[in-house]
């Protein structure tokens, strides 16, 4: 980002917040709408989980338990060692980051493991989430860590060791934007010379596209 | 859209209506009067006197909810069945080469869902505000409801909008490479308003925000954004939001992408770090060439596209043409619009349709005599920051060709001397 750009919206930032509570500046609770919710409310409803284990219930589980309950519950979709049945997601597996065809997987690509447990927690198995119990989840946290050849076979999940996993892409993410990281700029005259413009890859024949007028396409492969 | 725009299904759904009008004309005997040169079957056309104008329609409430002609049953959401393991967990894409102005209909608004659609009953619905906060509160949708309302327009596009695209070109179609966008009046109550009714500590920096759906939907957005322009919405085009767009409630989130737009929010967590849940670590983050991967990359930058001609709406025959098109950025508003019919070498500055919203879709024009030869149209958008939207050759050679997310490069369509039009990429 060039300075002036960055300037320019730090500016706009700080007005925009400057003046959002100004129009509000009523004091908390002036509104008085809404209930207070009791704490059980609250942990009902508290599922989310951070790097640093805020969030993990009590409980644990064990990787020869996740086994069990992952060839029960998960290796429909997922494969029994997580190698994926059709387009659904493989978990586990020799996937690289580079090349024409990456493959980012749980071993080589998230960068928490307390990711893993708020994920089946929140969203899986995928036609009747959040219905495993803690100590279920933590065990197949453990089995899906271990199919990635992260944890040993020994290793039980829980509150304090899953915060402590240390997943191998850990440091492999840009968390700050880095854009504007292209260029452009808008030419009006000659900006290309004209014996340069060539196609280098066409829709036309590829047979990918669904059908654009009439009812749906459904003959396309699934 | 007008006539140009609309000229395929136009003409198909009228010799429909034509064979439906003969027959109903042949039923009542009437051929002779109705149309007097009978070897013509343009019974509809001058000097014939059609059908539709000498009989009653439907009465009033006969259609309690208004649904578009049945002449326009091709413009629908459609779908790429390809892309996704299963329907609960996919994508469907708006209809743009037939969005006529800003305002993306309600029921052509893509679809994108992580666990199916969940029917939400509003009278049980509650949004939780609690974490790092003064005073945690439930609220009702009546609650929500009291709160001082505001109206804004604003598309929400997904990032994945083109991500088929970054090797070469591969879908045949503008509603497959661009139709992960929509754009509507959103209206609710500021989340800064809540926010404020709640009082957030000076520790909360980051907020977790967690849909109703089945898939707990999950991310977390730094409070300063919040506190800015985001929105609790309920309604959406002058009526309740839409079940496919999070009803009773959503987040907006304007200009970002669409995922952080969390649809049947439920919960707000107010803490001081990001959660990094599966949506912003495993998903929506761009792999680099060198196996590094970008997170937190948030807004949408410029871009724009050619709505016609393109390939579901080829030209016919030379002529003079307007050519049409959408413009838009997440930082703020399009400032000009450039057009090119020769690959990139010339442009033409196009007009910008009135009005022209931060953060929403803007309409561009040009008129334009076609000569009849094969060319190479482009658009190319420049917003208020001044950022130009990039060939997608200067985006590969900064995030090669597996980022999937972010890609607002300028669109290609390949005129032939037929009229039809086809997705490419140029070098």
């Amino acid at each position: 980002m060039s300075s002036w750009v960055r300037k320019a919206i730090l500016a706009a930032a700080c007005l925009t917040i400057a003046a959002g509570p100004a129009a509000d500046r009523h004091p908390a609770g002036y509104y008085g709408y809404g209930t207070t919710p009791t704490q059980a409310q609250i942990d009902g409803w508290s599922i989310a989980v951070r790097p640093d284990g805020q969030g993990l219930p009590p409980g644990h589980g064990s990787v020869s338990d996740g086994d069990e309950i992952f060839q029960g519950v998960c290796a429909a979709c997922h494969g029994t060692f997580g190698e994926g049945t059709g387009r659904y997601p493989k978990l586990a597996g020799e996937g690289s980051l580079t090349g024409d065809r990456p493959e980012p997987l749980v071993g080589n690509y998230w960068p928490y493991a307390t990711t893993l447990f708020d994920y089946i927690n929140r969203a899986m198995p995928f036609p009747a989430p959040h219905s495993m119990t803690p100590d279920q989840v933590y065990a197949v946290t453990a089995y899906v860590l271990n199919l990635n050849n992260i944890v040993p076979g020994s290793f039980v999940a829980d509150r304090h060791t899953l915060p402590q996993v240390k997943m191998p892409n850990r440091n492999g993410f840009i968390w700050t934007d880095p854009r504007p990281d292209t260029h452009n700029t808008a030419c009006m005259r000659n900006c290309v010379l004209p014996g340069t413009v060539k196609i280098t890859s066409t829709a036309e024949g590829k047979g990918l596209t669904p059908r654009t007028t009439g009812p749906l396409d459904k003959a396309l492969p699934q | 859209m007008g006539v140009d725009g609309q000229t395929p299904v136009a003409r198909t759904a009228g010799r429909r209506g034509l064979l439906r009008g003969g027959l109903r004309l042949g039923a009542s005997a009437l051929i002779g009067a109705a149309a007097p040169r009978a070897a013509n079957a343009d019974t509809a056309s001058p000097p014939a006197d059609p059908i539709w104008s000498q009989s009653l329609g439907p009465g009033v409430v006969s259609r309690v909810y208004g649904v578009p002609s049945h002449f326009e049953k091709d413009v629908i959401r459609r779908n790429v069945p390809f892309l996704t393991a299963t329907p609960e967990s996919s994508v469907s894409f708006t209809p743009l080469q037939s969005q006529t102005g800003i305002i993306t209909a309600s029921g052509l608004f893509f679809e994108r869902y992580h666990a199916g659609r969940p029917t939400v009953d509003p009278s049980q619905h509650r949004l939780m505000v609690h974490g790092m906060v003064d005073q945690p509160r439930l609220f009702t949708m009546q609650d929500l409801h009291r709160f001082p309302s505001v109206s804004r327009i604003h598309f929400i596009e997904c990032p994945a909008n083109g991500g088929m695209e970054w090797r070469a070109a591969q879908l045949n179609s503008l509603q497959f490479t661009h139709g992960m966008i929509g754009c509507a009046e959103w209206t609710g109550v500021k989340v800064s308003t809540v926010f404020n009714e709640v009082g957030i500590k000076s520790t909360g920096k980051w907020v977790l925000v967690e849909g109703a759906d089945a898939a707990h939907m999950a991310r977390s957005i730094p409070l300063e954004k919040l506190l800015d322009d985001c929105l609790l919405v309920y309604g959406q085009n002058g009526e309740a939001l839409r079940p496919e767009q999070g009803y009773p409630l959503r987040l907006l989130v304007p200009g970002w992408q669409g995922n952080v737009n969390v649809k049947w929010i439920r919960r707000l967590q107010i803490g001081d770090q990001p959660w990094f849940t599966r949506e912003e670590t495993a998903k929506y983050t761009e792999l680099m060439p060198d196996g590094k991967a970008r997170g937190f990359t948030w807004p949408i930058y410029a871009k724009s596209v050619i709505t016609f001609p393109c390939p579901e709406m080829p030209v016919h025959g030379a002529g003079i043409y307007e050519i049409r098109g959408f413009a838009w950025s997440g930082l703020g508003r399009i400032r000009q619009v450039d057009v090119s019919v020769d690959g990139g070498i010339n442009w033409s500055r196009a007009a910008l349709g009135d009005p022209v919203l931060p953060k929403a879709l803007t309409r561009f024009t040009l008129p334009w005599r076609w000569d009849g030869k094969p060319a190479l149209l482009q658009s190319r958008a420049v917003d208020e920051t001044g950022f130009v939207q990039p060939t997608i050759a200067q985006l590969r050679s900064v995030r090669g060709t597996n980022a999937i997310y972010n890609n607002n490069s300028i669109q290609t369509w390949q005129l032939k001397a037929d009229g039809s039009v086809y997705d490419v990429e140029l070098g």
